[in-house]
């Protein structure tokens, strides 16, 4: 007994120390060095036979056809270039991507979301390379509004986001707002609504009617995100919400941030809220909407293509404006961000690339597809009265003005988790409006503190 | 777990050599060694460097990408400190009544039941029947019972057929119902391999034992408190291990059905483990988690195995 027991502790101790000393080192390592600076150039024709590894997440409808038809124009223009795509949905690709990016042999292209959750940690872990030379190159700068560049922008060492260094270029404009269906509010007789008080008086109207008033299902934990930032933007305006996002100043128990989760948990009270929600799918509420069961929903534009095709002109797009202001204010910006890894192989070919989806004709391939491309054709006109002309409206008439807020799960590494799980508490009353913004200031002090 | 079958090898290989003289002793002892190199190997890879790693990561404050951060044990004092991961290790508690205790319950009563009506036709098409869900896929499992809690699901279909329209809800959305319902799936999963291991330890009691109670005039309780029960001391002890372990491990149901919601009201350890590695980016905490899970795991199933009886061993 005694020999056998002295084997075995002698074993696992020599395991042990060899396991040890096998990872006797700081994990993580130190970052990689800043990108040399080899000078930039756009001959990809003399590239060689090059493969491109590129990894995104445009699976919505028409986005990813949108992207195919990109992808096959690129490979005829060059045909040198193989490209080898990955695309997974928004949240596999969140939690596979950390994985391949500290691997040794990352993807050369990738959508990275904007945000200190991980576009600011890739800069900081060093994987992913500033694109300010090959900004120069393709002049994406008088392609696209300061705005939009600024929010795919950090700091070189990625601890102040919207900072010096350009790290990716987007495809998509977004703009989250209320989705509406024309045949029932015409039914109802009110007008699509444009705030907050219009939206609440509507949906009172469609339950007066026995219609449920707002589509939404939350098991998935982000739609949370969008309905509280809509009403949120709809109260506080967007310069106080824009502050606050961005660390600049501002507090979440605010009196504005907490009204805006009054009235969130006012509505799933009132049952304008699909009951029970937090058990209900993102797509089970949408598809409630699309077939007529609801008056609203509050979503982004990449559902325009969806909701084009399974409804046509019945489905409407609108903004919410803060009350005492001429414009409306609501969650929006751009897609994920085409970036380029520092192990990516053949940085030219991948910046040729990425400006030949984003930006030379990006544009038309979205609009043909009914997605919102970031930048609009200067000469495009929406057919009236269509669910695009809606978007497109919507989209302009907020970044020109100055409404735009950005996604609040950017705020700190953790708070996609933190405010998703705190809305699902405030609309299953399981936290005051009071505790609710408690939770969320906790996450952002904390955040704040450790820069 | 395959490490000390591996030592036990090792330690017969040169108690076999002992009576051979020293010289060969040494040979066969080096030999032996070599037999069992290509499995330490691998263990060695895949268990024990990853088991030493993940302990090593939990020592520091890491998002998974840029350097670390050396904080000691701080990760561990957060297990205990942070509310969510206090609750997450709650959270589990519960799971283990649903997957453990009632299902052993469910499974004695039907064992009681069955083992008295000895010749049950189809007793085989049953017993691959209450053993299926063990061997579906976890993901179907949780897919399956997904739409049966939902709002238009079977189980409120049901509800409201029989006219409990106020029982009928979104089980799974609801924060007092989640869990349980997550539980429940649990039950539903681990019954069948209960009375499987049961029904095959009343099988190995003689036939005489009954006949003779029953000839004593034993009713069924009887019968069972007095024999079947004692008898299955030992199944019982697997079950429990297995069970309780599985309750522990929980990560597929919660992941599928709730992803840790509404708020956290099904937020489990091993679920805490991958959201924080993998999404928000807190790699010394997820170790740190999966450490202390680890240590629970042993510590329960050691507990267990000493209800073990000891002639079994």
């Amino acid at each position: 007994m005694s020999t056998k027991n002295r084997i075995r502790s002698g074993t696992l101790a020599a395991t042990a120390l060899m396991a040890l000393s096998l990872t006797a080192c700081a994990p993580g390592g130190s970052a990689p060095a800043e990108s040399s600076s080899e000078p930039v150039s756009d001959d990809i024709a003399g590239a060689g036979e090059v493969t491109l590894s590129v990894w995104d997440q445009n699976t919505d409808e028409g986005i990813n056809e949108a992207q195919e038809s990109l992808n096959a124009a690129f490979t005829e223009k060059y045909p040198n270039v193989t490209i080898e795509r990955e695309v997974q949905s928004f949240a596999d690709l969140k939690t596979t991507l950390r994985l391949a990016l500290s691997g040794d042999n990352p993807p050369d292209v990738i959508q990275a979301n904007q945000g200190y959750p991980d576009m600011g940690a890739f800069v900081e872990g060093g994987l992913i390379r500033s694109l300010n030379d090959y900004d120069e190159l393709y002049e994406w700068s008088s392609y696209y509004p300061e705005s939009l560049l600024k929010i795919n922008s950090f700091s070189s060492d990625g601890s102040e986001w919207q900072g010096d260094n350009l790290y990716g270029i987007s495809q998509a404009g977004e703009v989250v707002g209320v989705y509406y269906n024309r045949d029932i509010l015409e039914q109802l007789g009110v007008e699509p609504p444009t705030s907050l008080e219009d939206l609440e008086s509507a949906m009172a109207a469609a339950q007066a009617a026995g219609i449920q008033p707002m589509a939404y299902g939350d098991v998935d934990k982000s739609p949370g995100i969008h309905l509280y930032g809509v009403v949120q933007a709809a109260l506080a305006g967007a310069d106080v919400v824009n502050e606050l996002a961005t660390g600049q100043g501002g507090a979440w128990t605010d009196e504005t941030s907490v009204q805006a989760a009054e009235v969130v948990q006012s509505w799933a009270e009132n049952k304008y809220l699909t009951e029970g929600a937090n058990g209900i799918s993102r797509d089970e509420a949408i598809a409630a909407f699309e077939a007529g069961n609801a008056a609203f929903t509050i979503s982004g534009s990449w559902l325009q293509a969806q909701f084009t095709e399974s409804m046509g002109d019945s489905a409407g797009f609108t903004t919410l404006i803060p009350e005492g202001e001429e414009t409306p204010a609501t969650t929006g910006g751009e897609s994920l961000a085409w970036a380029i890894t520092t192990g990516a192989e053949n940085p030219d070919v991948a910046a040729a690339y990425i400006d030949f989806i984003n930006v030379d004709n990006a544009a038309q391939v979205f609009l043909e597809q009914n997605s919102l491309p970031a930048v609009l054709p200067d000469d495009y006109q929406a057919e009236e009265g269509t669910l695009t002309a809606d978007v497109v409206n919507a989209y302009q008439t907020v970044s020109e003005s100055g409404g735009m807020v950005p996604y609040l799960d950017y705020s700190t590494p953790t708070f996609y988790d933190t405010l998703s799980s705190a809305v699902q508490q405030l609309t299953d009353g399981q936290v005051t409006p009071e505790e609710f913004a408690e939770i969320l200031q906790d996450d952002y002090s904390a955040f704040l503190e450790s820069k | 777990m395959s490490a000390a079958p591996l030592l036990n090898t090792a330690t017969g290989a040169r108690k076999a050599g002992a009576t051979t003289g020293r010289t060969r002793r040494r040979a066969a002892g080096w030999k032996a060694y070599l037999y069992i190199l290509p499995a330490v190997l691998f263990s060695v890879t895949f268990l024990i460097v990853p088991t030493v790693q993940t302990g090593w990561y939990s020592l520091f404050e890491w998002n998974g990408l840029s350097a670390a951060t050396w904080v000691g044990f701080e990760n561990y004092l957060d297990v205990f400190r942070d509310e969510d991961l206090r609750d997450s290790f709650g959270h589990v508690g519960t799971l283990i009544v649903f997957y453990s205790f009632v299902p052993i319950s469910v499974a004695l009563l039907l064992t009681m039941i069955i083992s008295r009506a000895n010749a049950l036709r189809g007793m085989s098409f049953f017993r691959t029947v209450l053993f299926l869900p063990q061997v579906i896929a976890s993901v179907v499992v949780a897919t399956t019972w997904l739409s049966i809690y939902s709002p238009n699901g079977l189980l409120n279909t049901i509800l409201r057929a029989v006219g409990l329209d106020s029982l009928a809800r979104v089980w799974l959305g609801d924060t007092s119902s989640a869990l349980i319902a997550v539980g429940l799936i649990g039950t539903w999963l681990n019954v069948g391999l209960c009375l499987v291991l049961f029904l095959s330890g009343v099988g190995n009691v003689q036939p005489e034992l009954f006949e003779a109670a029953r000839l004593d005039g034993a009713n069924g309780l009887q019968e069972f408190f007095g024999i079947t029960l004692p008898a299955l001391r030992g199944q019982i002890v697997v079950a429990l291990t297995l069970t309780v372990v599985s309750a522990l491990k929980t990560f597929d149901l919660v992941y599928v059905t709730t992803r840790g919601g509404p708020g956290n009201a099904t937020s489990v350890p091993a679920y805490e483990a991958y959201s924080r590695a993998f999404v928000s980016g807190q790699v010394g905490s997820a170790a740190s988690v999966a450490v202390v899970l680890t240590i629970v795991i042993l510590l329960v199933t050691a507990l267990i195995s000493r209800l073990q009886p000891k002639e079994a061993e």
